[in-house]
């Protein structure tokens, strides 16, 4: 399950799977002088983002991200319109954790997220060096490589996470479980629209109980949603978290094999946005538990993160478009942060009718120029 | 691809045209002669109506049988971009009134990748007669885009009349379109192309469907019944009247700012009727309350409905012939110092209301030259007095300034505004 570009040293799920030591040894941490990257020490705390350097030759670099704050921590860099080029996330107080990253020439952010909230602490990154503008074509597919990396940095999440959530409901654990079900979902609503070209596999963790025919067997997600919120007993769901488990591992496999052409992911940018629209402001996802803000925030970044692959391509053939997108994607993260409630979100009962028309406009906003990308990627 | 008509897209000719045009001709057909150049006034109910001319369409023009009205937000703190999207709703809306997609490819011209550039429901109608009338609410005028210095006083908000109850989430708006066509789907077509285009710089607020005209806007046309079952409205402006309408529809040079001469000012109100009630209402209190008959329309003591009102007549035993109270009485301009408006108003149904009643009305809308000299008044007076209270509430109000109509194409919607 690894790519050649992003290695995540050190990932919760897979930890016994690693061979390198996670500890920093802030021996080797700058950039060696003769051209060839080597290793970067990121110091990143509660406050402060610290990149030892803010140049750097083109090639693979490996980021070796020590937190020493208070609060679990994500490392990213970002090229152009907040494209993922390579990230490594649950970075707990204490620890430190490497990543490989390919960077051709150009300027990048480097982003530490404490909390794993939020734009994040921003610093600015210089690439020099040999690097072969792309042709379109080339741009294209290096547009499904580059979201294939998105959906791998999200799956490994998404294995842990439903794995937690799995364990808490087999224990019985009904407060925990409450905690992560929004969690879980989270890593998968980002990549849903890769998710959902595998017919059967997304009903089976994903489906309403109103999608159902009769006869049909309810299971995944919003089944356990249920019984959690409503009736309090999840004593007979152990085969249902085992199944969901199972599904999930499954999708996984194949989410990461995938590799997504241009024009489905144009779609799917737009597709995730519909999702919004339709499910998450009316507060149907997630009719139970009320989290669908959490859902909305994560088919959000997943429309963002399908863009931002796009990016090369957008940026020479519609440039106007990708300045609207990156001006109405602002917009929306603007608009829905005003419901953060500590590290998650505000329940959809809680907002105001006023309040979910100004969100469902920020979303009509951004999903017209969305349902532009298709035809632009298709030129 | 380009300026394709809609009908000729689906290889309908000239033929399928004069068809449709045979059936609704009806009334157009017999238009008395102008005086003075009003818009151009289809002459079957399947023509397009002009869209450039000294006066927006949709006032004068003759009552088209439906309507779809929305009122927006502006959402946008860029008045560059308020400017941008009027430009480019007004590109929309002269094609569209002319029977056109609302963008250059069309509902089915463009790249299959992209979402049309029009929505489609309205490929193969004609225009229909389709007229887009935009207007101004007080709200736009406040420190959003520097337009406070603009505001007419005229525009000052309506006073609190007796009895009304008004629902803020369906009232006022920053900018209302008013769509009027023959053909609901061509209107309907309309508003939510414009509202499509309109994405991150407006939010709809609010809008209605009419389904019937309830005033007649010319000599032309016979005077329709509001859904009481009566004639309302026969002594409306119209076309024809061209000292009254200069008097008393469009703003003068020196009325307010320079902007809005040769506009009009439009006053809309949604109003609910408690037609069960009204239906159990006997035949002699419905007339009185009019102040007409039911079947002509004719003014109480009088036999055709154009005859004129005698409001001196007496009973033989004293009492007015036409009640004092009577809706006919209240709402004359004799009551008023000769206070006219131009009404516009369309009958709605939306369904029923849960409690085994249709939720049912009137969609008022008026245009005038001031709404504090005529509407006002007018309305104080109906809401003290009227006896047709007692079977409707006022529950949704507006206030718009409809600036003069557009030049050209080089023109758009609140280019003077903006200046």
């Amino acid at each position: 399950m690894r790519t050649p570009l992003v290695l995540t040293v050190g990932a919760l799920a897979l930890a016994g799977l690693t061979a390198c030591s996670s500890s920093g040894d802030g021996g080797d941490t700058s950039a060696q002088a003769g051209g060839k990257p080597g290793k970067i020490a990121v110091a990143a705390s509660d406050t402060d983002c610290k990149v030892s350097t803010t140049d750097l030759p083109a090639g693979t670099s490996t980021f070796a991200v020590t937190n020493g704050g208070s609060k679990v921590t994500e490392f990213y860099v970002y090229a152009a319109g907040d494209r993922v080029m390579g990230e490594v996330e649950n970075i707990v107080p204490g620890l430190t954790r490497e990543v490989l990253i390919e960077l051709p020439a150009g300027t990048y952010e480097t982003a530490c997220k404490p909390g794993m909230i939020g734009k994040g602490i921003r610093n600015p990154l210089k690439v020099t060096g040999a690097a072969a503008p792309l042709s379109d074509d080339a741009k294209l597919a290096k547009a499904s490589t580059d979201y294939q990396r998105y959906v791998k940095s999200q799956t490994g999440a998404l294995l842990t996470k439903t794995q937690e959530f799995v364990d808490a409901v087999k224990a019985g654990d009904v407060a925990k479980a409450k905690e992560l079900f929004p969690v879980a979902r989270t890593y998968w609503e980002r990549i849903e629209p890769v998710a959902e070209s595998f017919g059967d596999l997304d009903p089976a963790i994903d489906a309403r109980e109103g999608d159902l025919a009769k006869g049909e067997e309810w299971t995944g997600f919003h089944k356990i949603e249920k019984d959690l919120w409503i009736s309090g007993d999840i004593s007979k769901d152990g085969p249902v978290a085992d199944k969901l488990m199972a599904d999930v591992r499954e999708i996984v496999k194949r989410a990461e094999a995938e590799k997504v052409p241009p024009l489905k992911l144009a779609n799917g940018a737009k597709e995730l946005l519909d999702e919004v629209a339709t499910g998450k402001i009316t507060g149907e996802e997630d009719r139970y538990s009320h989290t669908d803000l959490w859902d909305f925030a994560a088919n959000l970044e997943g429309s963002r993160a399908a863009v931002a692959a796009l990016r090369p391509v957008l940026d020479e053939r519609d440039p106007a478009l990708a300045k609207t997108l990156d001006e109405k994607f602002e917009a929306a993260d603007a608009a829905l942060s005003q419901h953060r409630k500590g590290d998650g979100w505000k329940l959809h009962t809680e907002l105001s009718k006023e309040e979910l028309k100004t969100l469902s406009d920020a979303i009509n906003a951004l999903a017209e120029p969305i349902s532009k990308v298709a035809a632009v990627v298709a030129k | 691809m380009t300026a394709i008509n809609r009908r000729r897209l689906l290889g309908l000719g000239a033929a399928g045209a004069a068809g449709v045009a045979a059936a609704g001709a009806g009334a157009f057909a017999t238009r008395s002669v102008l005086e003075g150049p009003p818009p151009a006034a289809a002459a079957t109910t399947s023509d397009p109506v002009s869209f450039y001319g000294e006066r927006q369409a949709g006032i004068v023009t003759p009552a088209q049988d439906r309507l779809h009205f929305v009122s927006f937000d502006v959402i946008t703190k860029k008045r560059e971009e308020l400017v941008e999207l009027l430009q480019e709703w007004t590109a929309a809306a002269a094609r569209m009134t002319q029977g056109k997609d609302a963008g250059t490819f069309g509902a089915v011209g463009g790249a299959p990748e992209a979402p049309p550039d029009d929505t489609g429901e309205a490929l193969g109608l004609p225009a229909s007669g389709l007229t887009l009338t935009i207007g101004f609410g007080p709200s736009l005028f406040d420190d959003r885009f520097g337009l406070a210095a603009k505001k007419p006083a005229a525009l000052a908000d309506l006073p609190k009349f007796p009895g009304e109850d008004l629902k803020p989430e369906i009232s006022g708006g920053d900018i209302c379109i008013q769509a009027c066509a023959h053909d609901p789907q061509v209107a309907v077509h309309a508003i939510r192309n414009l509202a499509r285009i309109g994405f991150g710089r407006v939010s709809i607020r609010w809008s209605q469907l009419g389904f019937g005209r309830t005033s007649s806007t010319s000599r032309s046309q016979a005077t329709p019944r509001n859904l009481f079952g009566f004639k309302d409205g026969t002594n409306n402006l119209k076309l024809e009247d061209a000292a009254l309408l200069k008097d008393q529809l469009w703003v003068a040079p020196g009325d307010g700012p320079a902007w809005m001469a040769g506009g009009s000012y439009m006053v809309t109100r949604k109003i609910r009727m408690n037609i069960e009630t009204w239906d159990r209402t006997s035949l002699v209190e419905q007339e009185e309350i009019f102040g007409r008959d039911k079947g002509e329309g004719a003014p109480m003591g009088k036999k055709r409905e154009f005859d004129v009102i005698d409001f001196a007549a007496k009973k033989p035993d004293g009492t007015p012939v036409i009640p004092m109270d009577s809706h006919v009485r209240l709402a004359h301009p004799s009551t008023h110092g000769n206070a006219h408006l131009l009404r516009r108003g369309y009958n709605y149904v939306e369904g029923s209301d849960g409690l085994g009643r249709l939720d049912a009305g009137l969609f008022f809308i008026a245009y005038q030259r001031d709404p504090h000299k005529q509407y006002v008044p007018i309305q104080m007076e109906l809401a003290r007095k009227d006896k047709l209270n007692e079977y409707i509430k006022h529950i949704s109000s507006g206030l718009f300034a409809c600036p003069p109509g557009l030049r050209d194409a080089g023109d758009y919607w609140g280019r003077a505004l903006f200046a």
